[in-house]
């Protein structure tokens, strides 16, 4: 715990981060066209399973096969590179900070066993959550209001006005 | 005149070029303290602001960029890849992942940036995205319906309500100073969590 409390003053200044980070996002849309995300990688990661594991399954569901159409193969996704190298990112910063390690973090009111559940629920609400608006935190809201695109607005809107509303019934995990 | 692939770069480093802005995105995100679940959280409960600061800065920064290359006729604002604003399912999706987000303590972003330095909640938050995947998938066609409705096409918040956006960008930028300002407030009033 002593270690935690001392890490929280070595990250960066949050204006610092967030302009690195709209610079970032500038690049890639300039570079690429589109913007940055995360979820769809997960998205590409189980349409592939499944297209593996069944596949004539995969191909009556048009939600699956729209990702093949083309001949796409969506394990190839732009995103799944993008992530790879995010989680490359973060281990780099990381390590050179002392933060790199296999640890459960959590809430001292809570254990171990009920936060790995509770990342579970919460995970799997948020990808399903994030089919409906075809994107997540990243995808649509941060790279949507680059844009200034209506969804990606509505997008930013209703995640953290969700989250507001039901905060409170959740703060013992927390606070 | 971007974006520069496929015109100036060849497509084959569209892939390499992914990598390249991730390993960026990942380390700023991790720089900021963004694999940190109590850190995110902290935004609702009002200990820590840096979520708001962050994506913000960032949002309005690339906001400004594209405006600046916009009129300078290096991209076409407009070409760039919006999502089409289907507003219904929108809000529903994103109430949910509100409720996530609170439940969880990440999005699929900071999950991932998690996932990087070995939070072993990053990776299982993980495996709970791709099982929010693969139901939602299996019960799409009883979804689709939802899924398509109130569809008003890919515009921009400027073309909707046929505001300027140069201005529309500026009340942004200004809402977010003052909510950096009010929430210094709000986190000096509420008790420090030790995370």
């Amino acid at each position: 715990m002593d270690i935690n409390s001392n890490k929280q003053h070595t990250y960066w200044n949050p204006y610092f981060a967030g302009f690195l980070m709209g610079i970032i996002l500038l690049l890639t849309f300039y570079i690429t066209g589109r913007g940055l995300g995360a979820s769809g990688a997960a998205k590409a990661l189980v349409t592939q399973t499944v297209h593996a594991v069944a596949t004539t399954h995969a191909e009556n569901n048009t939600y699956y096969a729209d990702q093949f159409k083309g001949g796409k193969i969506p394990i190839s996704n732009w995103l799944v590179f993008e992530v790879l190298g995010v989680i490359i990112g973060a281990f780099i910063s990381g390590s050179l900070s002392g933060r790199a390690f296999f640890r459960v973090q959590h809430s001292p009111n809570i254990t171990s066993k009920k936060r790995l559940w509770l990342a579970l629920l919460g995970g799997a609400l948020f990808g399903f959550g994030a089919q409906f608006a075809k994107g997540c935190t990243s995808g649509a809201a941060l790279s949507g209001m680059a844009v200034l695109s209506l969804g990606g607005y509505i997008t930013m809107l209703s995640i953290f006005g969700g989250a507001y509303l039901f905060a409170y019934f959740f703060r013992k995990l927390w606070i | 005149m971007g974006p520069l692939i496929p015109e100036y770069i060849s497509p084959e480093w569209n892939n390499v070029v992914a990598i390249v802005l991730g390993i960026a995105f990942g380390y700023v995100m991790e720089s900021a303290g963004f694999s940190s679940s109590r850190k995110l959280v902290g935004v609702f409960y009002g200990y820590d602001f840096a979520v708001l600061r962050v994506f913000f800065t960032a949002a309005i920064t690339a906001s400004l960029g594209l405006l600046f290359m916009d009129y300078f006729g290096w991209v076409d604002m407009a070409a760039l890849d919006g999502l089409p604003a289907r507003v219904y399912p929108i809000i529903v999706g994103g109430i949910i992942m509100g409720l996530g987000f609170v439940i969880g303590g990440f999005c699929p972003g900071t999950c991932v940036t998690a996932i990087g330095i070995g939070k072993l909640d990053g990776y299982v938050f993980f495996g709970g995205i791709m099982l929010g995947v693969f139901v939602f998938s299996e019960m799409f066609p009883l979804l689709e319906g939802f899924y398509n409705s109130g569809n008003v096409g890919d515009v921009s918040v400027p073309e909707y309500f046929n505001i300027n956006p140069y201005w529309f960008t500026a009340v942004v930028a200004l809402v977010a100073v003052i909510a950096f300002y009010v929430t210094l407030q709000i986190r000096k009033k509420v008790k420090k969590v030790q995370y």
